[in-house]
């Protein structure tokens, strides 16, 4: 059987072929289009690593059937720099902080992180809270322990876009 | 996982003609299905993808005040809905105490329903599971079980329903809609899970090929939204399911309880609605002293299925602590940590 999909990758239209629907998003992203930035720690929704945004909404792509997605809107952590293109040379705020912050440690679960903090803004229910960031980043596991800083990035990224939407309006 | 032919039908009847089939299963978000899956321990050959279905997507008011949610409502999206919110508030701070925002964003309401349990026998095919293979045996029950239930279990099975939402919602008398290929019919959210005796191969009472279209919250559970409360207790801060879990509501009349809802959940393999304490609290005052002789008669019937006789006594507590946060009143604003019985209070930090 085979099937094809139209997907908008990191901003990019693609028409995909899949001999198999098995294939998770995770999978196709990994082994079919060579984005390895989603990371497989569990694959099995428990670990956060392979998060992406379909639609703007972060989602676990190790539990979500490639065929299932036909039409999405993907955005992985390659197309989250510069002006949306793969590669872009500008970080976004979240990574920035991530950086500021010391984020990570080896690095393994960053991407995943960075991904859901992205969604997490986009979703607008954490405030400055600290103890909301971190319930709202809890499908984000870290195996380094690097907690601290990601809270304080994610908070950072909160405060600064924050700070943009006020200038924006005065 | 084994290989499975994938078909997306463009209307309800389409679906549940394709999968009344043998060996079909309805795919929604998948985050359940594909999980089973990856293990094995669910093999469908065909998957019948609903997610696209027009019109199950949809939170609708209905003229008498009660609300109407879509089967494929996302639960992250039922979780923030403001009427939700303002007048079922439980039932968004069971889903937003489930699972991890990753897997709420996809998950879909039916699928939060039809969830099955997390028995670990049963996701391992090593294991003997009367559930997964009528028959073979139940290895939880010499096996690791503290976690297993204490209410409604049977010595084929003594699994639990793992699902928060269906907590509240067993609470508020929700009604399940269904389409199948032999029409529409409702049943009780109640009555949708079967207890295990001696066929928990049965889970449910859908017929093959019946569809959940929607569940409905009749308009007097509204009535309890100023004193509701829904707690869980994990074995970890947040992104873990429930040991146990409770669901308390009340309609006061000054300080005699008019109407109590309490329904537990963690502890049998439904969501267990806890109707002879409801009974005694109704017409009592509300003090501690109702609220400890309801839990005593919540649990009256409860027995360890194995070493898990502290659930008896947790579910007591719990109940006791929801009518208790239930009655001083709904928090304001949703907590930061819901339904943790560790941050009490709304900004409450609780690693500070
Ligand atoms: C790591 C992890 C942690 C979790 N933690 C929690 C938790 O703490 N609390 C909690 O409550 N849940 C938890 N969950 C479970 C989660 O809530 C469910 O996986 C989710 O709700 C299932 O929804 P879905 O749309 O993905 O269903 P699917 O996986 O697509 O389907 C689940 C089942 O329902 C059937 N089905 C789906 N929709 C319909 C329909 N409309 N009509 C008929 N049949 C249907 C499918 O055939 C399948 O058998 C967790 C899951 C994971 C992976
Ligand atoms: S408790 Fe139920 S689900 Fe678990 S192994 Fe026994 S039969 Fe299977
Ligand atoms: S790899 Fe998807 S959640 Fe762990
Ligand atoms: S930085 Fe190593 S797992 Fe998070």
């Amino acid at each position: 059987m085979s099937l094809s999909l139209r997907l908008d990758i990191n901003g990019e239209p693609r028409i995909v072929e899949i001999d198999d629907p098995r294939i998770t998003l995770l999978d196709l992203l990994r082994e079919r289009l060579a984005l390895t930035g989603a990371k497989k720690g569990c694959d099995r929704g428990q670990c956060g690593a392979c998060t992406v945004l379909v639609d703007g909404r972060r989602i676990n792509s190790c539990l979500t059937l490639a065929v299932s997605l036909d039409g999405a809107e993907i955005t992985t952590i390659e197309g989250l720099a510069g002006d949306g293109g793969v590669g872009g040379e500008r970080l976004h705020p979240v990574q920035a902080a991530f950086i500021r912050h010391d984020g990570f440690q080896c690095g393994f679960c960053t991407p995943g992180q960075i991904m859901s903090a992205v969604g997490l803004l986009a979703e607008g229910h954490a405030g400055a809270d600290p103890e909301r960031v971190r319930e709202l980043m809890s499908g984000n596991l870290c195996r380094c322990g690097a907690y601290r800083g990601i809270t304080e990035a994610v908070l950072d990224a909160i405060a600064a876009e924050a700070g943009a939407a006020r200038e924006d309006a005065a | 996982m084994n290989r499975f032919d994938y078909i997306r039908p463009a209307s309800a009847a389409e679906a549940f003609a394709e999968a009344a089939r043998p060996g079909s299963a309805y795919l929604a978000a998948g985050t359940n299905l594909l999980d089973l899956m990856k293990g094995g321990a669910a093999r469908p050959d065909r998957l019948v993808d609903i997610s696209r279905l027009p019109g199950l997507d949809r939170i609708e008011t209905l003229a008498d005040g009660g609300v109407r949610i879509g089967a494929l409502v996302r639960n992250a999206d039922l979780a923030y809905d403001a009427g939700i919110q303002r007048r079922f508030p439980a039932v968004s701070e069971a889903l937003l105490s489930g699972a991890s925002p990753q897997l709420r964003n996809a998950a879909t309401l039916g699928g939060n329903l039809l969830q099955r349990t997390r028995c670990p026998y049963f996701y391992d095919v090593a294991s003997a599971c009367n559930r997964r293979t009528p028959g073979s045996g139940c290895d939880a029950l010499h096996g690791e079980n503290r976690l297993h239930a204490v209410l409604g279990w049977s010595e084929h099975c003594i699994a639990t329903h793992p699902s928060d939402l269906c907590v509240p919602l067993v609470g508020l008398d929700a009604v399940v809609e269904l389409e199948g290929p032999g029409g529409a019919r409702e049943v009780q959210l109640e009555a949708l899970h079967c207890l295990p005796g001696a066929t928990p191969e049965r889970e449910t009472v859908l017929a093959p090929g019946e569809l959940i279209v929607a569940v409905r919250l009749p308009p007097q559970g509204a009535g309890l939204a100023a004193h509701s409360r829904y707690l869980k207790v994990r074995e970890r801060t947040s992104f873990a399911f429930a040991v146990v879990s409770a669901f308390a509501g009340l309609e006061l009349d000054g300080g005699t309880i008019r109407t109590a809802r309490v329904a537990l959940g963690g502890v049998a393999a439904r969501p267990w609605r806890a109707r002879t304490a409801e009974a005694a609290l109704e017409g009592a005052p509300a003090s501690p002293d109702s609220f400890a002789r309801a839990a005593e008669i919540a649990l009256a019937d409860a027995h360890p299925s194995g070493e898990n006789g502290f659930k008896i006594a947790l579910a007591r507590r719990l109940i006791v602590r929801a009518l208790k946060d239930a009655l001083a009143g709904t928090p304001e604003a949703p907590a930061a940590l819901p339904a943790s019985p560790f941050a009490p209070h709304p900004g409450a930090d609780h690693a500070a």
